[in-house]
């Protein structure tokens, strides 16, 4: 593996739509349970967790080779809220691009053709380590960071939050990031003998029914 | 039932049938210890069960199962007389507490139990299974109460799977309480909300004509699933109102036409 | 610019010239410049005088709103499925040059959904000098500035003053109520920008838009020769 291959695919600015996404917190600051750094703190916490967790699993999976197609459907399932179901397939189709530029693979060439309008993102996320050489374990560290960095930035946009502030918060959760990403690379390792259905399903309910309520904001700087 | 050094094993099935006469038959009723099951008068040619007994558990190191199995054309609801509680029990370790319901097609469950109150230093593992063939219907309600009036939460995780022909629609988990992973109780979450529920509905015409996606109040939403299903979710501030909400949303899907 | 192969399959990556299918893709022109400039008003009209001669979509960039989408969407400038909206998380200029890969799915998809398309217009939300498209994303680029900014701002020049293919000095008619100089405007145009061509226009006047109107025509003649 490269050290470096993962930098570019973690690095923040990787052209792949990140920067529209608050993963929820433009919902939970105008709802306001998040109002500064401390609750910033606890929303990326329980974000990590949850879908991050999920997405950190899928993003192994598909980084050790469990099929796709099967990981896709497990997302889906995942995934209850319209809204977040189709900004993971448009943030997928984003990264896709980005990926077949940056690392070309005929894994990802098949996955685009499989998924025109786009593969779920953690899915696209792992085979894009894949073909950058990289492994379950980037994969899964990848996802879960990324699980709680677009949280972060979009908080200090929406709240002028201070960034040396939300960044000390993403320095404090890397330890429990590293160890969502070591569940995920167990389970991954599960799901390449069990299937896709084995891997964990944490949900956050209030990410799934907020997701549905930004959708229906007429003014918003964020798509989700 | 069994009793084991580890706590009491007990599993009720339920298995319902057309009777050939427009009803639906119980073929099948066992109770098993704790889990008493009666038929009570349905409603047409619905056959309807109470769980009964297992008001008091379950306990740490319990297992406790339902099975409940529809048959092709066969209409069931099953309820229950009062809220499960998990209790702290004399062994150490988790509870487990399992539930499987089977759809054939063109038959229809009902599964509407009263809420499942997790006390103050219990540890309990739900786990609910529903398979539903392609075209059975499902009505699931799951609902969560963390602690009873101003006690603590137990531990508490539970998983909503739901298969429809073969292809699961919804997998979720969640998990709650002292020693959950962080952050259960944060903004992301349940941002202290102390009742949580489900209400998962499986019905053919969804694969045509999905519902709308739509909000009632803050707390609770209606989605469409990727699958012939629906889900209301909801958080609330207690039991009551939890209940107010996903009756609401279940009337307004009902109400059509939420499809527009 | 233009690669001239593509890749194989759905999505192909970036400024391939052609389409999966092999056949050529729009011509992809980007207009920028700060809030307020007249770039939905430019857009608007551009629409109305080329989309008799042409198969035209339009790409909006908002800030925070579907305010530019809707504006076009209410003069009924073009039929709503050939106006789509992209959401910029507070940051116009990141979705048109540093992460592309959004405006290149609306992009994609007009010309999927609506297609053949000759000509997509991609408007940035409004926003500072510094802003310019990615070569990545458009073919071509026009910069949109109004008097009222101040008659500096060409003197001040940046990125898209100077480097834009087309600079519009826009809302000419407001030059005397604002006290701004449009021979120094120009003046100091040209010497930044060399023989990069300058058009002063203003929609109120009987001309309107018909000089950026003719150079798109121009760029379109190119794109197809």
């Amino acid at each position: 593996m490269s050290r470096a291959a993962l930098l570019v695919l973690a690095d923040g600015r990787f052209p792949a739509g990140g920067h529209a996404h608050s993963g929820g917190a433009e919902e939970a600051v105008k709802a306001g349970r998040i109002t500064g750094a401390a609750s910033l703190e606890d929303f990326c916490r329980g974000r990590l967790h949850t879908t991050g967790l999920v997405a950190a699993s899928l993003a192994a999976a598909a980084a050790v080779g469990v099929p796709a197609v099967e990981l896709d459907a497990a997302a889906d399932a995942r995934t209850p809220s319209p809204t977040l179901r189709l900004a993971a397939r448009r943030l997928g189709r984003q990264l896709m691009r980005a990926a077949r530029a940056t690392w070309p693979s005929d894994e990802l060439d098949a996955l685009a053709g499989e998924f025109p309008k786009g593969a779920h993102q953690p899915v696209v996320l792992g085979v894009a380590a894949r073909s950058a050489g990289l492994g379950g374990d980037d994969a899964a560290h990848c996802a879960a960071y990324e699980s709680v960095s677009g949280a972060a930035t979009a908080t200090v946009r929406l709240l002028s939050l201070d960034p040396f502030e939300a960044t000390a918060v993403l320095a404090r959760l890397a330890p429990e990031v590293d160890h969502v990403a070591d569940l995920a690379v167990e389970a991954a390792a599960g799901a390449l003998e069990q299937g896709a259905g084995a891997l964990p399903a944490a949900s956050a309910p209030l990410l799934e029914i907020g997701a549905e309520a930004h959708a229906g904001w007429a003014v918003r700087l964020f798509a989700s | 039932m069994s009793t084991t050094p580890g706590g009491v094993r007990a599993r009720a099935r339920i298995v319902a049938r057309q009777d050939g006469r427009g009803g639906t038959s119980l073929p099948v009723l066992e109770s098993d210890g704790p889990l008493a099951l009666r038929r009570t008068r349905g409603s047409g040619t619905e056959a309807r069960v109470v769980l009964v007994g297992a008001m008091s558990g379950p306990l740490g190191g319990d297992r406790f199962g339902v099975d409940a199995h529809a048959e092709e054309g066969a209409l069931l609801r099953v309820q229950s007389a009062a809220a499960t509680i998990a209790l702290p029990g004399q062994s150490k370790g988790e509870a487990h507490y399992d539930v499987r319901v089977h759809v054939a097609d063109r038959a229809e469950v009902s599964w509407l139990p009263e809420p499942l109150i997790s006390a103050r230093g219990s540890d309990l593992r739900v786990r609910t299974e529903a398979d539903v063939a392609a075209t059975g219907r499902l009505v699931l309600r799951e609902e969560q109460v963390l602690g009873r009036a101003g006690e603590e939460t137990g531990r508490l995780s539970s998983r909503l799977a739901v298969r429809v022909g073969g292809r699961v629609v919804l997998d979720q988990e969640l998990a709650c309480g002292p020693g959950a992973p962080g952050g259960w109780d944060g903004p992301a979450v349940l941002a202290g909300h102390r009742a949580v529920g489900q209400l998962v509905l499986v019905r053919p015409e969804f694969q045509e004509r999905p519902v709308t996606p739509r909000r009632i109040g803050d707390a609770c939403a209606v989605v469409p699933l990727a699958g012939p299903a629906a889900l209301v979710s909801a958080v609330a501030a207690d039991g009551l109102r939890l209940r107010r909400a996903l009756d609401e949303a279940l009337a307004a899907l009902d109400r059509r036409p939420m499809n527009g | 610019m233009h690669l001239d192969h593509t890749h194989g399959g759905p999505g192909a990556v970036s400024a391939d010239a052609r389409r999966a299918d092999g056949s050529r893709r729009a011509l992809r022109i980007g207009l920028g410049g700060p809030v307020g400039s007249g770039k939905t008003a430019t857009v608007a009209a551009l629409c109305r005088a080329l989309r008799d001669e042409r198969s035209l979509a339009v790409v909006t960039n908002d800030i925070y709103t579907r305010e530019d989408a809707e504006f076009l969407l209410k003069e009924a400038v073009l039929p709503p499925e050939r106006i789509s909206a992209v959401e910029t998380g507070a940051c116009p200029h990141t979705a048109i040059r540093d992460d592309i890969s959004a405006n290149l799915e609306a992009v994609e998809d007009l010309e999927d959904e609506v297609g053949p398309l000759d000509l997509v217009l991609v408007e940035s939300g409004g926003d500072n000098l510094t802003a310019t498209f990615s070569k990545g994303l458009v073919d071509a680029q026009i910069f949109v500035i109004d008097v009222a900014g101040g008659d500096d701002i060409p003197r001040k020049g940046g990125p898209g003053v100077t480097t834009a293919d087309l600079l519009v000095v826009n809302k000419t008619d407001l030059a005397p109520h604002v006290g701004s100089d449009l021979g120094r405007m120009a003046a100091d145009a040209a010497a930044q920008r060399g023989a990069l061509p300058v058009v002063l226009q203003s929609l109120r006047s009987e001309r309107g838009v018909a000089d950026v109107a003719d150079w798109v025509r121009a760029q379109l003649a190119a794109w197809t020769a």
